[in-house]
């Protein structure tokens, strides 16, 4: 060695301090949606190297490929059984574990379960570099499954607004009413019989079609 | 009589049978038991579900039940198994290519494993004379028979699985979709897939996993060895359930019951899995059948009775395979995994096995009878040797 030289690494943040921009994690995730909620927040969390792998054939090429430090996926991928096999390799690569391992920590090993992500991460990484991670993906992936909910839900909406249009005009027609008179009768009936607005709306353009 | 609510994880698999007609049929009912069934589609789910908890019990692997109880490749957490799903099941099916160079090079029947094996030999070899890129087989997961049947096929004939080809995982759900890319030559799963690949005519069954071994533990029921001794009466209570559901699925009489059943659960028609339950298998899109009744047994012939030199085959191929290094009390704990003497407890000792079974418990098609008291000396007569140290870490 050169006299004189500096050793490595000098200038650098001391081991186990804030050198996550330095972290590499790879996304597993068919969900491109989810992925980018994902990937926004673990980057305004300071972690730049974020890579996403989509497409799950020759997964495992891809993961060396990329060489990652932690890998995220979601439980209901079925090609978590491929990454077990990293553990099988001879060659030298990095062996990320599932963060199954550390049983110390069962109640966000729970919460990660509960909002369907595991993780792989390599051997020696500190277990308060993965919490903070994880962490980040149990509310990311949460508030994914809300926004999801949410979705669905106004889908509903929309799908009950239609029915209920096509409702009133059988009434306007059939009663020979204004479009307010019709909304009111079916208001009425759904309160009377206890039922949504939406469900009444159906029988009655269930029995016009029974009457065509 | 307990009243006991369980959750218990699954994978949509004709070897799951005696489970689902259990739970569905009305015989966990019977013991005052309230089964939750869990469809997963991982492997490491099912694993790691009932590991931490989420789940009471699962329909697993049962290498992958030894594995969990050594700690290899992930946490240790022992598992243990009073109630064996299935014997067999599996099938090694390849793509019209692979099997027209097979047919092609083959010294004899095809049908005959050790034929097929040396054919196989051949098309690796002269694939390396040629640096085309090495065949690749797909199977189901690190700790499983298919890919310890696999190996044992090709090593059979001087193949090397680590060197001379690429064996890789791939969820049964994507193997027919890789193997009509040709991103695998060939694979080793369970029922329905290998006649789903069939059926779609990308693909030919070339051996029933019961042609490579007559006899090995496929699926058991698996449960935490401390949820075993804190619920000894519902276990025993499972134990009788499972076993009546056995019974039932072997009755010929109720196969049509069964199968629409297990169809429901696994979402494929009823035909297909009573194509598995006979072991009567199209092997060939032009219609050629096969049949064994070795296929997959259910509750025959002691199917469902832990057996301990099932416990030693599976820990001899974790071992041959540099999953593990052999030594006692590695042996012991994987003896541990086996309790034939909780089905025992449960249900009466077993009626002695009727004619056909293999005299050493396990029937290779090659090699030496297995002696579950020497598995060095097993392992010493096979030319492929891993290297000394296993390249696994224990994980503690």
């Amino acid at each position: 060695m050169r006299k004189g030289s500096e050793p490595p690494g000098h200038g650098a943040p001391s081991p186990g301090g804030h050198r996550d921009s330095t972290l590499k994690i790879a996304i597993v995730d068919e969900s491109p949606v989810r992925a980018a909620i994902l990937e926004d927040g673990l980057r305004e969390a300071g972690f730049t190297l974020v890579e996403r792998i989509g497409e799950t054939r020759n997964l495992l090429a891809r993961v060396y490929a990329l060489d990652p430090d932690v890998i995220l996926i979601g439980l209901e991928n079925p090609s978590r059984d491929v990454l077990e096999q990293m553990f099988q390799m001879s060659r030298a690569v990095k062996r990320p574990v599932a963060m199954f391992v550390d049983q110390s920590d069962s109640a966000s090993i729970e919460a990660a379960v509960d909002a369907g992500v595991s993780a792989y991460i390599v051997d020696g990484l500190k277990k308060e570099r993965i919490t903070s991670i994880l962490d980040l993906c149990i509310s990311r992936f949460n508030s994914f499954a809300r926004l999801q909910a949410e979705l669905d839900k106004a889908k509903d909406a929309l799908e009950d607004r239609k029915i209920i249009d096509r409702a009133k005009g059988v009434l306007m027609k059939a009663r020979n009413c204004t479009e307010e008179e019709a909304y009111a009768l079916l208001r009425k009936t759904a309160m009377n019989e206890n039922k949504r607005i939406a469900e009444i709306a159906q029988s009655v353009l269930t029995a016009a079609e029974m009457f065509k | 009589m307990t009243h006991a609510r369980l959750r218990i994880g699954f994978i949509p698999l004709v070897d799951a049978t005696a489970l689902l007609v259990a739970a569905d049929l009305g015989f966990a009912k019977e013991q005052g038991l309230d089964i939750e069934l869990v469809r997963e589609v991982s492997w490491s789910n099912v694993r790691d579900k009932l590991n931490i908890g989420l789940f009471d019990a699962a329909h697993l692997l049962a290498p992958v039940a030894v594995a969990s109880s050594l700690g290899i490749g992930h946490v240790r957490v022992p598992l243990i198994t009073p109630f064996n799903l299935g014997i067999n099941g599996n099938a090694i099916t390849v793509s019209q290519r692979l099997f027209a160079g097979l047919a092609a090079t083959a010294d004899g029947d095809i049908a005959d494993p050790i034929v097929s094996a040396r054919a196989l030999g051949r098309l690796v070899a002269e694939r390396k004379k040629q640096s085309a890129e090495p065949l690749t087989f797909g199977m189901t997961f690190p700790f499983s028979h298919h890919n310890y049947q696999l190996r044992y096929w090709m090593a059979a004939a001087g193949i090397d699985p680590d060197e001379d080809v690429r064996l890789v995982v791939l969820p049964p759900p994507y193997m027919v979709d890789s193997l009509t890319s040709g991103h695998v030559d060939g694979f080793c799963v369970g029922a329905p897939w290998n006649s789903v690949a069939v059926d779609s005519g990308v693909g030919r069954i070339l051996h029933f996993g019961c042609e490579i071994q007559a006899r090995v533990t496929e699926k058991v029921f698996a449960v935490r060895q401390r949820w075993a001794d804190d619920n000894p009466d519902t276990l025993a209570a499972l134990i009788r359930a499972l076993a009546a559901a056995a019974n039932f699925v072997e009755d010929h009489a109720n196969l049509a019951a069964v199968s629409e059943a297990v169809a429901r659960r696994l979402d494929v028609a009823p035909e297909v899995v009573t194509r598995a339950l006979t072991g009567n298998l199209k092997v060939s899109p032009d219609g050629t059948v096969r049949s064994d009744s070795r296929y997959i047994m259910i509750g025959r012939n002691g199917a469902a009775r832990p057996d301990p030199v099932q416990a030693a085959w599976i820990y001899a191929q974790i071992v041959r395979w540099g999953q593990a290094p052999l030594r006692d009390d590695l042996r012991a704990t994987v003896q541990a995994v086996f309790r034939p003497d909780l089905y025992d407890a449960a249900l009466g000792a077993c009626p002695p096995l009727g004619g056909g079974e293999p005299p050493d418990g396990i029937g290779a098609f090659a090699g030496p009878a297995f002696e579950a008291a020497d598995i060095a000396g097993h392992l010493e007569s096979w030319r492929i040797k891993r290297p000394g140290a296993p390249r696994l870490s224990l994980v503690r």
